[in-house]
């Protein structure tokens, strides 16, 4: 299958003004005779389901959490980026297309990340309009901070808690439908499997999570809008329900998953403390705004820190290394995520790490009290410091923060072409659980503008291309292949109902989080990623010999779910090996040991692997099959990424 | 480890909304300080699977204290002994050795049980749908900079929009009112310019919405901004009733 990106002829800046105009309509009154359904409800889902609705379709919404508004994207912190330049500082589309386009490595597809940066200012009105309460100044207007890889400040907040206000916009947009009929929501719904009629997606199996009931929806389209798979690695930024079953199973009914080995590892996240860690949490890179980050110069002084002998505080400035500003003095501490996460992994291997474990580099505010005072620091980042304090029990006010890397976000997921569509006709996959615009690296900042300009600005206009074209004739669950999936998933269901091992689900998730944290992490290298395939293997099948799951599936089962969600992700888990495995260069979030300059930074093989990596499924126990999407760069030339 | 906790937890455990429903009690041993409330559950939960017996259904989601899954009425008290936190941002260093600890779900008519813990909040959708939005379309709106806002009234609204929905104000009240919640939707909107075309309908909309669904009224007892874990103020109630006996008792062109 050659894979069609479809992108548009024509000047990158006039690429999607003129695809619009060139993209079929459905006539106002035909909408209401197509159904759509939309899984997840976080930024891309809810916008999508609000926007669909408004524009007359009838959205079936699913989302798993006993409200659309817990959805993970309430947890962003620092905000949201858009080329308003409203600082008059040089920002652009172009700059924010360049910028985005090079913080992932080149590694993304131009026409898409071009038209991310177009809708970005969109967004901004969008929310404002809908009660967003963004910080601002004190003439009125909107206040912006700067964030990593940039050099503007371009960045919209609520605080801390920008993803939550965002989200809660897209939520009233949502329930503004829900309360006109337009929108069904189905809450404490997992959806456990794509239906297919005639080689086209044509609806969804779930499972009510209250009932156990296993039901059938049909629809003339699917949007999967079902987040990232971080948690693939058991411990994760991410929250605990978040899963990957709904791309997964996408994936086995024929959509490619492209670049999954691009996950990125956020460097300041508070550091492990024990065995019965269940999630990890971020620290807004926003901090990095004001944080100073540094370890002591010498092992000696930070083994004397290590056993509590030496306060932070303490140290001389002379014994501090700020690693981040001594090596990238332009960009300092705020060089993008993957940079400083490898740098502070560098430091605490190299013996200069803080905290009990070792695995941990400090975030300092001393400097920015000192020349802003107290309590500006408090207004810019009250929120943060005080959830710090309850994690950790120490006062950030008075002593640097310790931080240590952390996986956040997956820069991988299903192949879409422009449309946002998959390699399945009629199932699109929007927001983070798609791959197609952040490349091997996401800048801060961006994630919540991919997901609002998928749902509320792309998906409009694409998904009435594909409805024009397919007409509307009504769908319904009467076709053989409902019950037949219906039939799979009750199978799969009873098989594991039927495992009465020893060993907990829990244990199996965190033996894969630490076999792919240990060689599918931070930095690769083809031994250790042979070495994971086999552990991977072995493990799955002790998984279905010896894993417990009580209970039973009429009724609400934390022990079926996690059992469906953990298989799961050991799938998913060796693909990511494979494909980590196959990109023998270094990019973005994705270090190979292999491919390092003599610098130590990330050193990419442009020649052989400017291409997406796009897998299709051939079959259980049977490898994958690589598909290359080549990248074709037309307006930025690649060059060897530098933060110096 | 020195330093870790035995504990005896009793939590109540029903098996669904049909069932009666009782306290059990669990030994929680060697229960390190450094972990959260929920960490120590899924600890707890562990040794329970092991033994094959159901693991304690509780919400939980984020764990960093934003989603507004999770809820627990600890000790009697909404997510715990300390206040402006989240029961997933309790750590059990706020707890001592020895310690016998109460974990209940919400009670309250409208929040029925699911199962153990778990309650069934829904009844929050449907006030928010009810009117908890500004009627505009995704497309066609004004330059965002076109509509300057106070940043004293804007930082007020946000205050407001920081309610998670947790519904802690409603397990705190002993009317099971939901007033704090649905008023500081409503004065997040009430406050803003957006807010103000739909502002006496919303108001009236949300408050027939959560009378309907059989919370209490509220008597002004403060319990709920007490122990709300983001501080919401009870200022907003103030503000929803001006609105809606604003709007009970004018016609809209007649107010202000």
């Amino acid at each position: 299958m050659v894979l069609d990106s479809k992108t548009p002829q024509g000047p990158l800046a006039e690429k999607w003004n003129k695809y619009k105009f060139d993209l079929k309509l459905v006539n106002p009154s035909n909408k209401r005779k197509f159904t759509v359904i939309v899984v997840g409800t976080g930024l891309a889902g809810a916008s999508a389901a609000a926007s669909l609705a408004e524009l007359g379709y009838n959205v079936k919404a699913f989302c798993y959490q006993d409200s659309p508004r817990r959805a993970h994207s309430i947890a962003a912190q620092g905000g949201i980026n858009a080329a308003k330049n409203y600082q008059n500082d040089g920002d652009s589309v172009y700059r924010l297309f360049y910028d985005t386009i090079k913080g992932g490595d080149y590694r993304s597809r131009e026409s898409n990340v071009h038209r991310l940066a177009e809708e970005s200012v969109n967004i901004i009105d969008q929310c404002v309009a809908q009660g967003v309460p963004f910080a601002r100044e004190y003439g009125g207007l909107l206040d912006n901070r700067s964030f990593g890889g940039a050099q503007v400040s371009r960045t919209f907040y609520a605080r801390g808690q920008t993803g939550q206000q965002l989200l809660l916009g897209a939520y009233s947009a949502l329930n503004r439908q829900i309360n006109l009929d337009k929108v069904e929501m189905y809450n404490r719904h997992e959806m456990l499997d794509l239906v297919m009629v005639d080689g086209k997606a044509q609806g969804i199996v779930t499972r009510d999570l209250i009932s156990g009931e296993i039901e059938s929806f049909a629809g003339h389209a699917v949007l999967l809008c079902t987040g990232g798979y971080g948690n693939v690695f058991y411990l994760s930024t991410n929250a605990m329900g978040c899963n990957a079953t709904a791309i997964w199973r996408a994936h086995k009914k024929g959509a490619f998953f492209a670049n999954p080995c691009y996950t990125q590892i956020h460097p300041t996240c508070i550091p492990v403390t024990g065995d019965y860690q269940s999630k990890l949490t971020l620290m807004s890179e926003s901090l990095r705004n004001d944080g100073r980050v540094w370890v002591p110069k010498t092992k000696e002084l930070a083994e004397q820190v290590r056993k509590g002998q030496v306060k932070p505080g303490d140290i001389k400035e002379d014994d501090r290394d700020y690693f981040l500003e001594r090596k990238y003095p332009s960009f300092g501490n705020l060089v993008p995520r993957d940079v400083a996460s490898r740098n502070a992994k560098e430091a605490c291997d190299d013996g200069k790490g803080v905290g009990t474990t070792g695995k941990a580099v400090y975030l300092d505010f001393a400097d920015a009290i000192h020349r802003l005072g107290k309590d500006a620091v408090q207004a810019k980042y009250g929120n943060l410091f005080d959830m710090y304090y309850q994690i950790t029990d120490e006062n950030p006010y008075e002593m640097p923060m310790r931080i240590y890397p952390a996986v956040h976000y997956t820069m991988g997921g299903l192949w879409v072409d422009y449309n946002l569509m998959t390699t399945v006709p009629g199932l699109y996959a929007l927001g983070e659980c798609n791959f197609s615009d952040h490349g091997a690296n996401r800048l801060g900042a961006s994630a919540l503008m991919q997901g609002l300009a998928d749902g509320y600005f792309v998906i409009p206009y694409t998904l009435g291309d594909y409805l024009a074209g397919i007409g509307p004739k009504p769908v319904d669950t009467s076709h053989p292949a409902f019950a037949q999936t219906k039939k799979d998933i009750t199978d799969r269901i009873n098989k594991f109902l039927a495992m009465k091992g020893t060993k907990t689900l829990d244990e199996y998730h965190r033996d894969l989080g630490l076999i792919m944290w240990e060689y599918c992490g931070m930095a690769r290298n083809e031994a250790g990623l042979l070495k994971a395939k086999g552990l991977i293997q072995a493990l799955k099948v002790d998984f279905w010999k010896n894993a417990i799951v009580l209970g039973e599936n009429e009724e609400m089962n934390m022990s079926l779910e996690k059992a469906g969600r953990v298989a799961d992700f050991i799938e998913l888990g060796e693909l990511m090996v494979d494909d980590a495995l196959n990109r023998k260069e270094s990019c973005g979030g994705h270090f190979r040991e292999e491919s390092q300059t003599e610098e130590g930074e990330a050193k990419r093989d442009d020649e052989n692997f400017a291409y997406v990596a796009a897998w299709k499924f051939k079959g259980e126990n049977t490898p994958s099959e690589l598909h290359k999407e080549d990248l074709i760069f037309e307006n930025v030339k690649l060059t060897q990424r530098s933060y110096k | 480890m020195s330093g870790n906790m035995n504990l005896t937890l009793k939590v109540w455990r029903q098996k669904n909304a049909a069932d009666k429903g009782q306290f059990v009690t669990y030994k929680a041993a060697d229960i390190s300080p450094e972990m959260s409330f929920l960490e120590m559950l899924d600890v707890v939960n562990e040794r329970l699977v092991k033994g094959t017996q159901d693991p304690i259904h509780f919400d939980h989601d984020c764990r960093e204290g934003i989603c507004g899954a999770c809820s627990l009425y600890i000790n009697g008290r909404p997510h715990g002994p300390k206040q402006a936190i989240t029961t997933c941002q309790l750590h059990m260093r706020s707890f001592h050795d020895g310690e016998i600890i109460t974990i209940e779900p919400w009670r309250a008519t409208a929040f029925p049980v699911i199962k153990d813990l778990a309650v069934d909040r829904s009844a929050f959708e449907r006030i928010q749908q009810a009117g908890g939005f500004i009627s505009v379309n995704t497309g066609g709106v004004p330059d965002a900079n076109e509509i300057p806002i106070s940043k004293v009234i804007s930082d007020e609204a946000f205050n407001s929009a920081t309610c998670i929905s947790c519904g802690a104000c409603v397990a705190a009240c002993k009317n099971a009112s939901a007033s704090l919640f649905v008023s500081a939707k409503i004065s997040q909107l009430a406050l803003l310019p957006q807010g103000q075309p739909e502002r006496y309908r919303r108001a009236q909309a949300m408050v027939a919405q959560m009378d309907k669904e059989g919370f209490g009224n509220c008597t002004n007892t403060g319990a709920c901004e007490i122990e709300c874990p983001k501080e919401i103020s009870l200022t907003n109630i103030n503000r929803m009733r001006r609105d809606f006996y604003n709007a009970k008792f004018f016609k809209e062109e007649e107010i202000n």
